[in-house]
């Protein structure tokens, strides 16, 4: 059998083309391979090569989804491959939608075996886990050998077609698909067994995890704007000038809270963003940009709004564990309570 | 960050550009901005016609949050 052919898709970080800088870079094809793409053929061992290389900017691909899916698709029939891996995107939020976003679609639209991988906290696991099949790996590029050991045998069952077994033997991210099998015992012995281990304080693997919906009921909406007091709150980054409590540029461990009572607007002279998952240029040289004090502090004074809550609440949403976002977030809601707020406007980047 | 604001009975409106992201994540107000870098703002607008769209993406907002909603909702 002839080699299985292989299109990558990576970013234009993994790609070598620069950071967030050039996050908005279009999509581009390359023959052959490039960046972690090496790492995946040498685990090919020659069974299977990467041919070509789509590259495309994070942000772009976001910003434009269905333009960037088009095109990015167009690039990969091209080449007719047998196969397609996208990534591994980590933890990296955006990458990790594009990865997904692309996967899908070639696995529906082209009907070509794919696969990508991706850390279990990035969003496009949960949104994409479903659909299509996506390795477990660590949450930065250190974890590359791990992601290579999963991939390279997951994609090379997919492509020739093998039974997939289940997401602890394999390494991907539960898709949530039951299978019927025979085992020794029958459920009640297990149930039996099941709780004797409870009682006993031992562990024990559930046969059917409850789904876990984690979702928040709409609250009411305001009654009366001009008397409402609202509070901005942000994942964007943005701080006083030098960043005074040294809030981290990614997985930040903790939010700040500031006085914006003393401005009607934010200028580069006042405020910047500690945040290094977006090009912060345009974020430094006007902060309104992300936190929109300057609008909201003219709607107080027409009274369009009661009031525009004394303190902001930030932090940096890159690669910030769930868990801390959550901490930060009870905290931050306690606060707003405390202090009488009626509404809050959330911005991210 | 919204789901454990909103968990008090605070109506939150979720303003990002990755719209997908904020249903994942669970928001329930959501409206689109204009970009990553730059959600609330075009640097390519002169000051005026800037803030005035930054005018616009808050009065979408501040509808948001006068409005009912009995589920993920996006005002575009």
């Amino acid at each position: 059998m002839s080699k299985i052919k292989v299109v990558h898709y990576i970013n234009q970080f993994f790609a070598g083309i620069g950071g967030e800088e050039k996050a908005h870079v279009e999509p581009e094809l390359r023959e052959g391979v490039v960046g972690p793409g090496m790492a995946l053929n040498a685990g090919f061992k020659g069974e299977a090569e990467i041919v070509a290389t789509v590259i495309c900017g994070d942000s772009y691909f976001n910003e434009n989804l269905e333009e960037a899916q088009k095109t990015i698709l167009e690039m990969i029939k091209s080449q007719e491959p047998d196969l397609f891996i996208a990534g591994p995107a980590f933890n990296a939020g955006r990458y990790g939608v594009a990865c997904g976003t692309i996967t899908a679609a070639v696995q529906d639209e082209l009907g070509i075996p794919a696969l990508t991988g991706m850390y279990e906290e990035n969003p496009g696991v949960d949104m994409f886990r479903k659909e299509i099949y996506i390795a477990a790996t660590r949450d930065s590029a250190a974890g590359m050998r791990q992601a290579v050991q999963v991939m390279v045998p997951l994609a090379l069952k997919l492509v020739n077609n093998e039974e997939i077994g289940s997401p602890e033997e394999e390494g991907y991210h539960p898709k949530g698909i039951r299978k019927n099998f025979f085992t020794e015992q029958r459920g009640s012995a297990r149930a039996v067994d099941m709780l004797l281990k409870k009682l006993k304080g031992e562990e024990f693997v559930t046969e059917f995890p409850m789904p876990d919906f984690d979702r928040v009921e709409p609250a009411a909406a305001l009654k009366d704007l001009s008397k409402a007091k609202i509070a901005i709150v942000t994942s964007g980054g943005i701080v006083p000038k030098g960043n005074p409590d040294h809030i981290e540029s990614s997985s930040a461990s903790k939010y700040g809270e500031y006085d914006i009572s003393g401005f009607d607007n934010l200028t580069a002279e006042t405020h910047e963003t500690a945040h290094g998952g977006y090009d912060p240029v345009y974020a430094n040289l006007d902060a309104d940009r992300v936190i929109p004090v300057d609008v909201l502090r003219q709607y107080e004074k027409e009274g369009k709004i009661g009031e525009l809550h004394r303190y902001f609440y930030t932090t940096v949403g890159n690669g910030t564990a769930v868990a801390s976002s959550k901490a930060f977030s009870e905290e931050i809601g306690q606060k707003l309570i405390d202090d009488g707020v009626d509404a809050v406007i959330l911005t991210s980047t | 960050m919204v789901k454990g604001i909103e968990k008090y009975g605070i109506p939150v409106v979720h303003m990002c550009t990755v719209v997908p992201i904020s249903m994942t994540v669970g928001a329930n107000r959501i409206v689109p901005t204009i970009a990553i870098p730059h959600p609330l703002g075009n640097p390519n607008l002169d000051e005026k016609e800037e803030y005035n769209l930054r005018k616009r993406l808050v009065d979408k907002a501040l509808d948001a949050l006068v409005t009912e909603v009995d589920g993920q909702t996006v005002f575009e």
